[in-house]
């Protein structure tokens, strides 16, 4: 967290600023993914910083992905939650770097995520070497476990799903389809 | 020491091949082959045309350096006319059939990973920044296309004529990924642009190990642009590129002040 630099500023005045900041990052922790409205924005990873710009808070926000189409009403809802909850104008800047990854998920969202039927990404990083790589089939991916029913006998049905941070899986053992959040 | 002119045109290569390339897998939309497909064709559309609108934006901000305000990502992708357009010739080509959209894709992803993979070590700040947002969906499609040319080419006898077909016809419009002209140059020379043609090798090799493993025929170079012949990238372009802009910004044009 950071509280911009106010010349005019007490220590006191920035005690304070501080303690407005904590209420900016409790109002953005309710502020949920609209695609996956069972984690928050903070949970999600993608406020990076709150930052205090005269008479405004700054909150700075980074797309999960380049072309997310919830990108603007996420925004939206940042600032009607930082005025609800402080009185104040709250501006929402775009941070890209360093570039989101599904790594910064909270543990509790991953729990969360699971309860609703969708399974968290394994760890982004056995990720890094996919540039390097011709195709596809050579790598072994690890399976990913029903969310339902905790079965490794799942199969993908399609990389990119209803989102563009899920892939399309289904169950061999209970049968259902499930989402997969990408590692990303 | 490159001038704000070779930057701001080198940003609209980079924004112009996504907006293109997204504008035609768009056209996909309803009509995919299977739901899945649909789904995955119009995901990537929309990876690379939020990729576009990032390097567009950067073109704008370039531009107003030099003369403020400079234009917007809208402006740029709706006010110009085809000539203005930097982007290569392979991705304005028309859908086709399917196997025709998987090998533009194919062959254009496995080029777009390695750019990206450069372009992340650019000293132009902003450059680098969008490189190393893009590069981790574009490591999607790149699977993607790469596994459907392998399906498609060791499917039926029907798909893998029609793979090899697409392939084949395609072939000639990957020599321009490659070739550098005076713009590029002395952005290389700068640190800021990729140098295309060390991009050629491991190309080669990505696409030749998967030409194999789908049992396709490596097409014999044909007809090429080469390091003096204009293409997209100057703003020569096919017809089908003027086709697709009229009716992409046909409603802007006609009605330049709407919004959303």
């Amino acid at each position: 967290m950071e509280i911009a630099r106010d010349a005019s500023s007490t220590s006191a005045r920035a005690g304070a600023a501080c303690i407005e900041a904590a209420a900016v990052w409790r109002a953005l922790a309710s502020v949920m993914d609209p695609e996956v409205p069972v984690v928050s924005v903070v949970e999600l990873g993608i406020v990076r910083a709150v930052t205090r710009d005269g008479l405004e808070w700054v909150v700075a926000v980074t797309p999960t992905y380049s072309g997310c189409p919830a990108t603007r009403v996420i925004e939206a809802e940042i600032q009607k939650a930082v005025t609800a909850a402080t009185g104040e104008r709250a501006r929402v800047v775009t941070a890209l770097s360093p570039a989101w990854t599904t790594d910064w998920i909270a543990p509790e969202a991953r729990r969360r995520l699971r309860e609703a039927g969708i399974a968290p990404p394994h760890p982004a990083h056995a990720n890094a070497h996919m540039g390097a790589r011709p195709v596809a089939f050579r790598r072994l991916a690890p399976s990913v476990p029903c969310p339902n029913c905790g079965s490794l006998q799942t199969t993908e049905l399609a990389r990119f799903g209803s989102t563009a941070c899920k892939a399309l899986y289904r169950c061999a053992d209970c049968l259902e389809p499930f989402d997969y959040f990408k590692p990303h | 020491m490159h001038s704000s002119a070779d930057l701001f045109d080198y940003a609209l290569r980079l924004g112009d091949n996504g907006l293109v390339l997204s504008q035609r897998l768009g056209e996909w939309v309803g009509k995919g082959p299977v739901l899945e497909e649909d789904i995955a064709t119009t995901n990537v559309a929309l990876d690379l045309l939020g990729q576009a609108r990032l390097w567009l934006a950067h073109a704008g901000e370039i531009e107003a350096r030099e003369a403020p305000p400079g234009r917007t990502e809208d402006q740029l992708a709706y006010f110009r006319d085809d000539a203005g357009f930097r982007n290569l010739l392979l991705v304005e080509q028309p859908n086709g059939n399917y196997a025709d959209t998987i090998a533009r894709q194919f062959l254009f992803d496995q080029w777009h990973v390695l750019l990206l993979g450069r372009l992340v070590l650019s000293r132009d700040e902003r450059i680098a920044e969008i490189a190393a947002k893009a590069i981790k969906e574009v490591q999607y499609h790149v699977e993607r296309s790469s596994d459907w040319v392998v399906r498609l080419g060791d499917g039926t006898d029907e798909s893998h004529a029609r793979m090899q077909a697409a392939v084949d016809s395609l072939w000639m419009y990957t020599g321009e990924m490659f070739t550098i002209d005076e713009t590029e140059r002395v952005l290389i020379d700068t640190g800021i642009a990729a140098d295309l043609e060390a991009l050629r090798e491991p190309w080669c090799s990505h696409v030749h190990a998967v030409l194999a493993d789908a049992t396709l025929a490596v097409p014999a170079d044909s007809w090429m642009q080469g390091a003096r012949s204009r293409g997209g990238k100057q703003g020569i372009h096919t017809e089908q590129l003027s086709r697709m802009l009229a009716e992409m910004q046909s409603l802007p044009r006609a009605y330049p002040d709407a919004h959303w």
